[in-house]
């Protein structure tokens, strides 16, 4: 009995074993490449609302982590920042919405050091499909109604949806989730406008290797 | 032997259909079949885990003992999950985002575990791989099928995104077929699913109903029968 119980121990044992070590050996192998496509995705986003003429610099390592979950929605979230011969020309903050219908909306935020929006993208969410998902800018033109938008105050009345008076159209069907957007880009905005100088001048601390990076890209 | 394979084959794909008989796998199912890309993409996935799992079940059925066998049956198929998550998070990052929770939850489909249990541990691992293939194939048939509904109700399309998993060549397979104003919204919400599973379990009965009954008929057409093939 006893025997019995110890040769299933070792039996099992081994198997878990095995497992471990394929799975290791099967993250180690993937590590690269899948950081590599979370890195384009977001390239793509970042490069969309900056367009490479409005910098010189690698977007993606001139980056700063921001500890304001107040504002941004998550613990840590990083704004990257745009250039042309070191003079700042944009930047771009990941900001989370906490409040969607489905949960949370992760968005990036592009604005010109001015403090006016450049664009909105909606980078992932999980609202409903035909109704919450016209915040993607492939569904409908919605998200681009924020650009070229400032904040005047920091409770701007026009930065809410048309049926809380606002600027913001509500989609027919769906309230929560624009107004869900336009709070957390609206709270981002004010941050940043009056932040400006220090998202600036913060030193660099994303990880992130640029050279990786154009290599990746051939 | 090519018997076994026919039988294999007949029971995969039909009588013995992971999704339409075994109700099985349901949740992923229901879930990510709102369009025929994010089908077949679970479909694929489901596929590869069923075989990886089968074969390795079937080459160590000699050393398992009958006490361990389940525990071990999960480790092999939670690795296999595993490891196709990571290959679609590295190569089809886009399906991936679609697809989200629905990849690990593989490891609960009971179609897997079932096949594990009902077949591979007890047969060869060449059998135990088609038998596999075969049920994969089925599953993911029903979820394309599944898919193609909704998305033609829900959206008016068919293979919208594709090219999220067969790479950029295929964003020319997305076909529009009808153009909605206000597209039927419960298509593809999960009432549509159930409502979509209904008709194609419905429809497999009724076909194989029908089959019966003519099976029934055309030998010996006794008198007495009469009753079932009268129509007023």
């Amino acid at each position: 009995m006893l025997k019995t119980m110890q040769k299933n121990g070792v039996i099992l044992g081994t198997f878990a074993v095995l497992a471990t070590t394929l799975i290791i050996i099967a993250q180690l192998l993937t590590a690269d490449r899948i950081e590599a496509q979370q890195r384009q995705e977001l390239m793509r986003t970042l490069n969309t609302l900056i367009p490479a003429t409005l910098h010189d610099n690698d977007l993606y390592s001139d980056c700063v982590l921001l500890q304001r979950p107040d504002i941004l929605g998550l613990a840590e979230q990083p704004v990257y920042r745009a250039r042309i011969e070191g003079v700042p020309s944009a930047l771009a903050i990941r900001t989370t919405a906490p409040d969607g219908y489905s949960g949370q909306i992760h968005m990036l935020v592009a604005l010109t050091p001015q403090g006016v929006v450049k664009g909105v993208r909606v980078l992932q969410h999980r609202e409903t499909p035909g109704l919450g998902d016209k915040i993607e800018v492939e569904r409908h033109p919605w998200i681009l109604s924020f650009d070229g938008q400032r904040m005047r105050s920091e409770n701007d009345a026009r930065w809410t949806v048309r049926r809380d008076g606002g600027m913001f159209d509500q989609f027919t069907g769906a309230t929560i989730t624009p107004r869900a957007v336009v709070n957390a880009v609206a709270r981002t905005t004010w941050f940043a406008q009056s932040e400006m100088d220090a998202l600036f001048s913060a030193p660099s601390n994303c990880l992130g290797d640029p050279e990786q990076w154009f290599e990746d890209q051939s | 032997m090519s018997s076994e394979y026919q039988t294999l084959t007949k029971n995969g794909l039909w009588e013995n259909n992971p999704a339409l008989v075994q109700l099985l796998g349901l949740c992923p199912l229901l879930a990510v079949t709102g369009t025929v890309t994010n089908a077949l993409g679970l479909g694929i996935a489901t596929m590869l885990v069923l075989i990886g799992s089968n074969v390795t079940v079937s080459l160590v059925r000699n050393f398992v003992p009958k006490e361990i066998r389940i525990p071990v049956f999960v480790i092999v198929i939670a690795t296999f999950v595993t490891l196709v998550e990571l290959l679609m998070n590295a190569f089809t990052y886009g399906l991936y985002m679609a697809l989200g929770i629905f990849i690990p939850l593989i490891v609960t489909n009971c179609a897997i575990i079932g096949r594990a249990e009902a077949y591979a541990s007890k047969n060869p691992w060449p059998q135990a791989a088609f038998d596999g293939f075969m049920m994969g194939l089925g599953f993911a048939c029903v979820l394309v099928a599944l898919g193609a509904m909704r998305e033609l109700l829900g959206q008016g399309t068919l293979f919208d995104g594709a090219e999220m998993l067969l790479g950029e060549w295929a964003r020319e397979l997305r076909i529009q077929i009808v153009q909605f104003d206000y597209p039927l919204l419960l298509a593809i919400l999960p009432p549509g699913a159930f409502i979509g599973m209904g008709f194609l379990i419905a429809g497999k009965n009724w076909l194989d109903g029908r089959r019966l009954q003519k099976a029934q008929q055309s030998p010996v057409v006794k008198a007495q029968r009469a009753r079932v093939t009268t129509v007023n």
